[in-house]
């Protein structure tokens, strides 16, 4: 599975057990859009660094938090390997 | 004061001496044996009036060592065995220890304390020590991290809670134990209990296996064992509770949840199953024999019996004639407030009529700016039938700061296939009895958790 599709299917998990009704999911969606909360954003990225093994928002100090969702995959993709 | 009015140990230990011991796994000891014979060589005269550092390498040797010096020192601070070597120094120069009773006296060749006696098992000896003062007893906090405080506590004190229930004649003698160091206030309780009230004492030995102590503690016939709730849930997970049966179950030292109540009276249907709240600090708190986890509410106050008993901002404080009377040391700091509580530093919730701990102040996790005690996670988790012990802890989040994740170890039976299910169980079950920061965000199945020298959960993150 793509970092792509992990991502999704992460998020949509996530919105299952918070009990948040996802808009549909487009790389233009803002992340505010998703109707997350912060805790919900905590929980999808230590999630991912479990399954992708990388927190890119914790790796660099000048990488700022994405507005979309199509920024925050990018952020996943654009990790050095 | 003439010595007649002085409590000491050895004044105090009653009858039936020859049938009472005290034993680890490889010695036991009459009292009698005690009684007419020294462990100090027949040198605990020059202890006199001495600051003394006890510090054997197990707790047998400490057993004997504190009822032949209690009476006779000025002061006696009882190492634990996890004491480290680059602590030592400072708690030394703060007790102002000018003698160590020891039985690896080369552990302490670099300490600048000129008398070093020698302990070992009891010979007969014509020199048998006199009770000439009450001694005061030091302990250590058991603190995971940092120099641990010393606590300064007297015979009387720490007996105020061992009510005069000795046994009655033709009666079987109580036979005690516990999973504790004797070194530790939790442990010494029991020591106490088993000295003072008329029975024989059974040590543990961290060497020792758990199937191995438990047939020890049945060969031995123990009637009476404390432990921490986690020495417990060692126990129960281990099997070997099936061969036992003692009469007295007690827990104290970490909140008792009731999981671990439940899961105890199942396994001992005919004991009497309990906890307690104790500190090295304030001392016996109170006992909680109804088998429900948490304490009633009416046990707070003042001028109910010996414990006044408030809950300020959360935490419980304890005014008690049975809790220490200072920190001893160069900068030790009050124990107790203006009106002569401690705080304990736990903190406590009302629901109900009822009073239930949720944590230590300095253990709270904070998610974005809302708090949660790992222990109340873990009170939730605990409650699931296939869970034997739990730990929520922190773990670094860039979006909150810190988020919650648990890991957990199911009991013996559970059946491995059934873990993805028993995760979504957990995972329901706090959801609904939890507020969603306090919701783990992951769930980790573990073989077995740490639990530190003092018999405790250990938090790296706490």
């Amino acid at each position: 599975m793509s970092v792509r599709l992990r991502i999704i299917a992460a998020i949509k998990q996530i919105a299952d057990e918070q009990k948040v009704k996802l808009p549909q999911l487009t790389d233009e969606l803002t992340l505010h859009e998703t109707g997350f909360d912060s805790l919900a954003f905590a929980i999808l990225v230590a999630r991912l660094e479990d399954d992708l093994g990388v927190d890119p928002f914790t790796l660099s100090e000048d990488v700022t938090f994405p507005n979309t969702i199509g920024d925050f995959i990018r952020a996943y993709e654009n990790v050095p390997a | 004061m003439s010595p007649r009015e002085v409590f000491a140990l050895r004044d105090h230990l009653g009858t039936a001496l020859t049938e009472r011991t005290i034993s680890d796994p490889r010695h036991a000891v009459t009292l009698a044996q005690l009684t007419t014979g020294s462990c100090l060589g027949g040198r605990a005269g020059e202890l006199d009036g001495r600051s003394v550092l006890l510090a054997t390498s197990g707790q047998l040797l400490a057993g004997f060592a504190l009822i032949e010096i209690d009476g006779v020192a000025r002061r006696m601070l009882l190492c634990p065995p996890d004491l480290k070597t680059e602590h030592l120094a400072s708690i030394i120069a703060d007790a102002e220890i000018d003698a160590i009773v020891t039985d690896e006296p080369e552990r302490f060749s670099e300490c600048a304390v000129n008398l070093s006696v020698p302990v070992g098992l009891p010979a007969l000896s014509a020199r048998m020590a006199q009770t000439t003062r009450a001694t005061e007893w030091l302990m250590l906090t058991s603190g995971t991290s940092g120099v641990p405080k010393i606590v300064g506590h007297t015979l009387e004190g720490l007996c105020g809670a061992i009510i005069g229930d000795r046994p009655v004649p033709g009666d079987a003698l109580p036979v005690w134990a516990t999973f504790y160091d004797i070194r530790r206030y939790g442990g010494l309780q029991i020591f106490l209990r088993a000295i003072v009230g008329g029975g024989s004492m059974v040590l543990s030995d961290p060497g020792e296996a758990l199937a191995d102590h438990v047939a020890r503690l049945n060969k031995c016939g123990v009637t009476h064992i404390s432990g921490t709730p986690s020495h417990w849930r060692k126990l129960l997970m281990s099997g070997s509770a099936e061969q036992f049966a003692p009469r007295y179950v007690r827990l104290s030292g970490e909140i008792a949840d009731q999981a671990v109540l439940d899961g105890l009276k199942q396994a001992f249907p005919r004991a009497s199953i309990g906890h307690a709240y104790a500190s090295t600090e304030a001392g016996v708190g109170f006992a909680v024999n109804d088998g429900l986890e948490g304490f009633p509410a009416t046990l707070l106050g003042e001028g109910r019996g010996a414990v006044d008993m408030k809950v300020v901002d959360g935490s419980l404080r304890i005014r008690s004639r049975r809790a220490a009377h200072a920190y001893v040391g160069r900068a030790a700091a009050a124990l107790t407030d203006g009106d002569g509580y401690v705080d304990t530093g736990d903190m406590v919730e009302l629901r109900g009529e009822r009073y239930y701990f949720v944590g230590r102040r300095n253990g709270v996790i904070n998610v974005g700016g809302l708090k949660v005690h790992p222990e109340e996670i873990e009170a939730v988790i605990n409650g699931h039938i296939e869970v034997r012990m739990s730990r929520a802890k922190s773990r670094r989040s860039p979006i909150t700061g810190s988020i919650v994740v648990a890991e957990v170890v199911l009991t013996a039976d559970a059946d491995p296939a059934r873990a993805e299910a028993v995760r979504n169980e957990i995972l329901a079950d706090c959801r609904a009895r939890l507020a969603a920061h306090k919701v783990p965000a992951m769930i980790r199945f573990v073989p077995a958790l740490d639990v530190t020298p003092a018999g405790k959960l250990a938090r790296s993150d706490a």
